[in-house]
């Protein structure tokens, strides 16, 4: 039987990211775990994030999980979601944190102060709600999910990867962001996919099926 | 490009989804998960669930709802109501909800905001204001239902509450409530304009372009109805449709 572990490192909620595994994989095992000995059972990981990456990344690396993370980032499948994200990159201007460096770029906050959206009203930071992802590449977690499918966002940053080459989504808020990447055995969005009714489930479903 | 949200509101005690004209002479609206299916078919963008409650041994209930919900409707739950304590906070983020709504307790006890945002994240607190217009221009925060007056006025309270940590702000009009005759634009406006996190506009509707009206006029990120969705008057797809026409992004 297949096993995906939802990384626990003391942050946030992490139970719906679990029932949305759930419900796409049946068939397999979804454990939410902070034990070192489950992530390197596992077939493939989880990696949510909630909060401030500062907090994340002390959680991280106090729990003892970061170097299981790293070592598993070599070879299984990961998918990171929202701070789980940011925190794969190098940096983050967000209490001036490093990440884990498994993906070259930085996180930077919006800066959406003097502008205005086309109805005249101000943008709202962070960013909660429904926003078109556009695949700007192809990818296999992409199957299923058509071109500008909207997703469900909840966030005040946001990644710049160093390369473009391995930004797979892209979405609009006051400026192009990148909202989905991709890097060999990892992909990661900005969005909550589960939170994102049916192509989130669709997104998790491709997940759980991958092999990079 | 970011759409406005429609969230139907459910008002849940010992385990139903009930609807009343301020809070008396509640009616059965069915049940929740039921409901929170239907909606999710619907393409609601979100969900919230107030816990009216009044009794503590029955408080219980909605967190076995939340659980029932999110393990088979996946989209944003916001649940509130009779939320005091960080603890209670994160019994209802385990359950499955995704936001908390703190009302009472942030008049009470500010310090909760912040304690609340800087554990879990500015992303799941969510400020509901009560808001009573006392003089032109000048609303002021109640709280019990609107039978309390504090003496705080709304816009500065609001903008303190986004400072404390609070992620979005749930703005009931206690003169709409129950009215059917539309939002308080003119209170949404103001506030919606005097912060940078999200508002959802909240009391009154009564028809499509009231919630048409709440974000062309109100300036709100999201707005929220109760009975117009739970009788059936509309469904939520008329409603994107309908604001959709009116050139509001929505997720359709």
């Amino acid at each position: 039987m297949k096993k995906i572990v939802v990384v626990d490192y003391g942050m946030g909620n992490l139970r719906s990211v679990a029932q949305a595994l759930r419900a796409v994989a049946p068939e397999a095992e979804v454990l939410i775990s902070g034990e070192i000995a489950d992530l390197k059972q596992a077939e493939r990981i989880v990696l949510p994030g909630q909060g401030a990456m500062p907090d994340c990344m002390k959680s991280l690396e106090e729990s003892g999980l970061k170097d299981a993370l790293m070592e598993s980032a070599r070879s299984k499948p990961i998918f990171g979601v929202c701070v789980g994200e940011q925190m794969l990159f190098d940096w983050s201007e967000e209490g001036d944190t490093k990440g884990l460096g498994l993906l070259p770029g930085k996180v930077i906050r919006f800066q959406l102060d003097s502008q205005r959206q086309e109805d005249g009203s101000r943008y709202k930071v962070p960013q909660m709600g429904w926003n078109q992802v556009r695949q700007n590449q192809p990818h296999p977690l992409w199957n299923g999910i058509a071109d500008k499918s909207f997703f469900y966002f909840v966030h005040s940053f946001y990644a710049v990867p160093e390369h473009a080459r391995h930004m797979v989504g892209e979405t609009e808020y006051g400026t192009p962001f990148c909202s989905a990447i991709a890097c060999d055995n990892i992909f990661a969005t900005q969005f909550h996919p589960e939170k994102s009714a049916d192509v989130g489930l669709q997104l998790y479903k491709n997940f759980i099926h991958w092999n990079p | 490009m970011l759409t406005k949200r429609i969230i139907p509101c459910l008002d849940v005690t010992a385990g139903r989804v009930v609807k009343g004209v301020n809070f008396v002479e509640l009616k059965d609206a069915g049940d929740p998960v039921e409901i929170a299916r239907r909606y999710n078919d619907q393409g609601a963008d979100e969900l919230t669930f107030l816990d009216i409650t009044a009794s503590s041994d029955q408080r219980d209930l909605i967190l076995n709802i939340i659980e029932d919900v999110s393990s088979q409707v996946f989209i944003p739950l916001t649940v509130g109501g009779g939320v005091r304590t960080v603890e209670d906070v994160r019994r209802l983020l385990n359950a499955g909800a995704d936001k908390v709504s703190i009302n009472t307790s942030a008049v009470t006890n500010p310090q909760l905001v912040a304690d609340a945002s800087s554990r879990y994240g500015s992303q799941c607190i969510v400020v509901a204001i009560d808001a009573k217009q006392v003089s032109p221009g000048r609303w002021e925060i109640f709280t019990h239902g609107g039978r309390n007056a504090t003496g705080l006025e709304v816009i500065e309270w609001a903008k303190k509450m986004a400072q404390l940590g609070a992620g979005e702000i749930l703005l009931t009009s206690m003169d709409k409530d129950g009215t059917k005759s539309g939002f308080d634009l003119e209170l949404t406006r103001a506030v919606s304009d005097a912060v940078n996190i999200p508002v959802i506009a909240s009391g009154g509707v009564g028809n499509l372009q009231h919630l048409a009206d709440g974000v062309q006029e109100g300036h709100a990120d999201a707005v929220l109805a109760a009975s117009i969705f739970h009788y059936g008057e509309y469904t939520v797809q008329q409603a994107k449709k309908f604001m959709s026409e009116r050139n509001i992004p929505v997720r359709l």
